[in-house]
């Protein structure tokens, strides 16, 4: 794979090689009330270089689908489908085939730092550690790395820091001593789960950059999970949007958020408070709460919270099809209903609210506009 | 109200009495060493001289990271933790000196929603009960029909069916427990909500609604809100003056539009710079303010300004303008070109000595 420097926010990044390839993946678990079908089918390609963001609430299966590819589900959990890496099929590795791949190829970026550092060894020898486990090399040349690492993602005076324990770090400083490790081996892959979820606002900012320091550094691909849809909006090319363990929509950033397809997507970017924006109008929250796993009824698991739902929705989930482009897919019996105006405010409850513009109105958040204008972008949903 | 002769920083002129009116807050608490004895050998200021007001049917957005002291000031505002000096009055009577009585009587008028809807309702007893319990404690339950009514009352007025009052916590989701944390403040018809980061425990989609039922029973009961929260998304949505806090001082505080869109202190800029926005095509033209370190301990401040160790704007000063951030506290006051103190019941203040509107969205 190449490592020229990738630009940041690469779009319309060129068709480059596949390195990760998810296909129908499925992951069961067995419960009192029956199976829990955590993750019910996800597919996606994942090119080098880019960053695939993966967004969804709690319970919609974007962290379990990440463990199965990483091979970390206990043993109970059922998994099928394929999780190919190059060339490798993943799934039905042997527990000793699959360390090889894993933290070397594919390194994995956890929510709480606090419980991915070991508390009783210095921060040097976690890293060295992770140095040595795949390279046949001296441990005063894994202790270089170390040190290398540790500058490559922000640390100060990391020669005082590398004979420090996890505890003597603030949070922040401690994920970018797992990113440091995740980066140890240069992977193809690096799965972040939540990486900054556990942070303060300032400190997020400061790992975020340390993330795309260390993505920067070792050209490798990543998937980004995240229910911030914020956070994805700054770091991914693509998205992947899952709810009750399917995606149900995904293609290019910019198309997601400013040409959703899918009434899920539409109803949780309307449901954001904004920072940019001065409006009062009311948050439009999407009705109900999401549908449990277990014994999901036929037809699109959105649907009652729907307001686009119809007979069909009940009867038959909506396949993953081309909506806008054959890059931008979305589950839904009536995604074209959505390119129609008005489309964001489907769930606005106000009768008032701006119907006219529709999404593909330019929005108006230009740089220039200062914050004295008058607020005309008052359908916030829009954009 | 006295006239405020121990309230220098006393404002709002022309405005009511505010209902609540917190002066010189200080709130410590001892650090002890380990062992058996325990000898108290220190002493951290979590809340350090803080002053603000809030008006009937206002809501004052409480913002800034873990261990500024936010969370402090609120149970310190409700005197569940009293205040170690300062005065807290509600309606004009000092809550930091009131008799245990008159203390349990205003309560009524205060109450508390909490951030976790998990632990904050016993798994134990049914939401009727929950709800029912502060009226019982105060005696304003009544009869068996007249108590009932009110609590089925106060369930459908947080949006959920009377019906399911004999349910137990477990059996509601996140979003709906929050709205029964909500019910049970509201059951004695409070005039104060503290709302100690309500919906950050919440899905996004979920969180709306609660926002939503905040600001509609805003409107309707015309209660005031101490909103403290570490998202300043939702408080730039909910609230219409903004403290921001930073170790244990309030540095800037001021009405939503004015500080959101013209914040003065670097540490303000920095906070909102770091902010992600959903929309990527902003995202890919902003620029953040990248501080540098971490947040010092509370129990050795930094001298002078607090925020000066991780500050962008010290880098850019001179040595000699440096020594005034380092000598001297700035003062919560506003400010005018250069920084210039200004004049003391500014609507927007901030404790800077060099501070600047800069325009960061």
């Amino acid at each position: 794979m190449s490592h020229e420097p990738v630009p940041v926010p690469s779009l319309g990044v060129p068709a480059q090689e596949v390195v990760l390839a998810v296909r129908d993946l499925t992951v069961t678990f067995p419960s009192d009330a029956g199976p829990v079908q955590a993750v019910r089918g996800v597919s996606y390609d994942l090119r080098s270089g880019e960053v695939l963001g993966i967004v969804g609430e709690s319970g919609s299966g974007k962290s379990v689908s990440s463990m199965a590819v990483m091979g970390l589900l206990p043993k109970t959990a059922r998994i099928a489908g394929s999780v190919r890496f190059k060339d490798r099929e993943l799934l039905g590795l042997t527990e000793k085939q699959m360390t090889d791949v894993r933290g070397k190829k594919i390194a994995m970026i956890f929510q709480d730092p606090m419980t991915s550092l070991n508390p009783v060894y210095k921060i040097g020898w976690q890293l060295s550690e992770a140095v040595l486990a795949h390279n046949d090399v001296s441990k005063e040349v894994a202790r270089k790395r170390a040190l290398e690492l540790l500058e490559i993602v922000g640390i100060p005076s990391p020669d005082k820091r590398i004979d420090q324990y996890p505890h003597e770090f603030s949070g922040g400083m401690r994920q970018r001593v797992v990113i440091a490790i995740a980066m140890a081996n240069d992977p193809d892959v690096i799965i972040a789960d939540e990486p900054t979820t556990a942070l303060d606002v300032t400190v997020q900012a400061q790992v975020l950059e340390a993330l795309r320091a260390a993505q920067q550094e070792t050209g490798a691909a990543m998937v980004l999970i995240t229910h911030d849809l914020g956070v994805v909006a700054g770091q991914a090319d693509r998205v992947l949007v899952m709810y009750a363990g399917k995606p149900v929509e995904t293609g290019p950033i910019d198309g997601i958020y400013h040409h959703p397809r899918m009434p899920y997507t539409v109803g949780l970017l309307g449901s954001l408070p904004r920072l940019d924006q001065r409006s009062q109008e009311k948050l439009t929250p999407i009705p109900g709460t999401p549908p449990s796993v277990v014994n999901l009824p036929p037809g699109c698991p959105f649907a009652p919270r729907c307001p686009l739902r119809t007979d069909i929705c009940l009867q038959s989930e909506p396949a993953l099809l081309p909506a806008l482009g054959a890059d931008h897919e979305a589950a839904c019996h009536h995604s074209d209903v959505l390119a129609h105006e008005g489309a964001m405010d489907i769930f606005s409850t106000d009768p008032n609210a701006v119907p006219g513009e529709g999404p593909d109105a330019a929005p108006n958040a230009v740089p220039g506009e200062g914050p004295d204008a008058a607020p005309p972008n008052e359908n916030g949903a829009a954009q | 109200m006295s006239t405020s002769a121990t309230a220098p920083a006393s404002s709002t002129s022309t405005a009511p009495v505010p209902l609540l009116s917190v002066r010189n807050l200080v709130k410590e608490f001892p650090i002890r060493s380990s062992g058996l004895v325990r000898k108290q050998v220190g002493v951290v200021q979590a809340v350090s001289d803080i002053s603000f007001d809030i008006s009937a049917g206002e809501t004052l957005g409480l913002v800034g990271e873990s261990g500024c002291g936010k969370s402090t000031t609120s149970r310190a505002v409700l005197h569940l933790q009293p205040a170690t000096s300062g005065q807290v009055l509600f309606d004009g009577v000092d809550l930091t000196t009131v008799g245990k009585n008159d203390l349990r009587r205003l309560r009524r008028d205060m109450q508390l929603v909490f951030q976790d809807p998990f632990a904050s309702l016993d798994p134990r007893i049914t939401v009727n009960e929950i709800i029912a319990e502060p009226l019982r404690i105060h005696g304003l339950y009544g009869d068996k029909g007249a108590g009932r009514k009110k609590v089925d009352d106060l369930m459908a007025t947080v949006g959920l069916k009377p019906e399911h009052g004999n349910r137990y916590p477990h059996e509601f989701s996140g979003g709906q427990r929050q709205r029964i944390g909500i019910a049970r403040a509201l059951a004695l018809r409070p005039r104060l909500l503290v709302l100690d980061e309500p919906v950050s425990a919440l899905d996004v989609s979920i969180q709306a609604g609660v926002i939503n039922l905040l600001e509609e029973l805003q409107d309707e009961l015309g209660l005031a809100y101490l909103f403290v929260a570490h998202d300043l998304s939702v408080v730039r949505h909910i609230a219409d003056r903004v403290a921001v806090m930073y170790l244990g001082k309030i540095v800037e505080l001021g009405p939503r539009d004015q500080l959101f869109d013209h914040p003065q202190h670097p540490y303000t800029q920095a906070l909102i710079s770091a902010i992600p926005i959903p929309d990527p095509r902003r995202e890919r033209t902003r620029q953040r303010i990248l501080l540098q370190g971490d947040v010092p301990s509370p129990a050795n401040p930094p001298s002078g300004c607090r925020f000066r160790t991780r500050c962008p704007k010290f880098l850019t000063l001179t040595p000699e303008q440096r020594e005034k951030c380092v000598d001297e506290e700035p003062l919560l006051v506003g400010r005018g070109p250069g920084g210039m103190a200004t004049s003391q019941d500014a609507v927007h203040k901030a404790a800077c000595h060099y501070a600047e509107s800069v325009q960061v969205l």
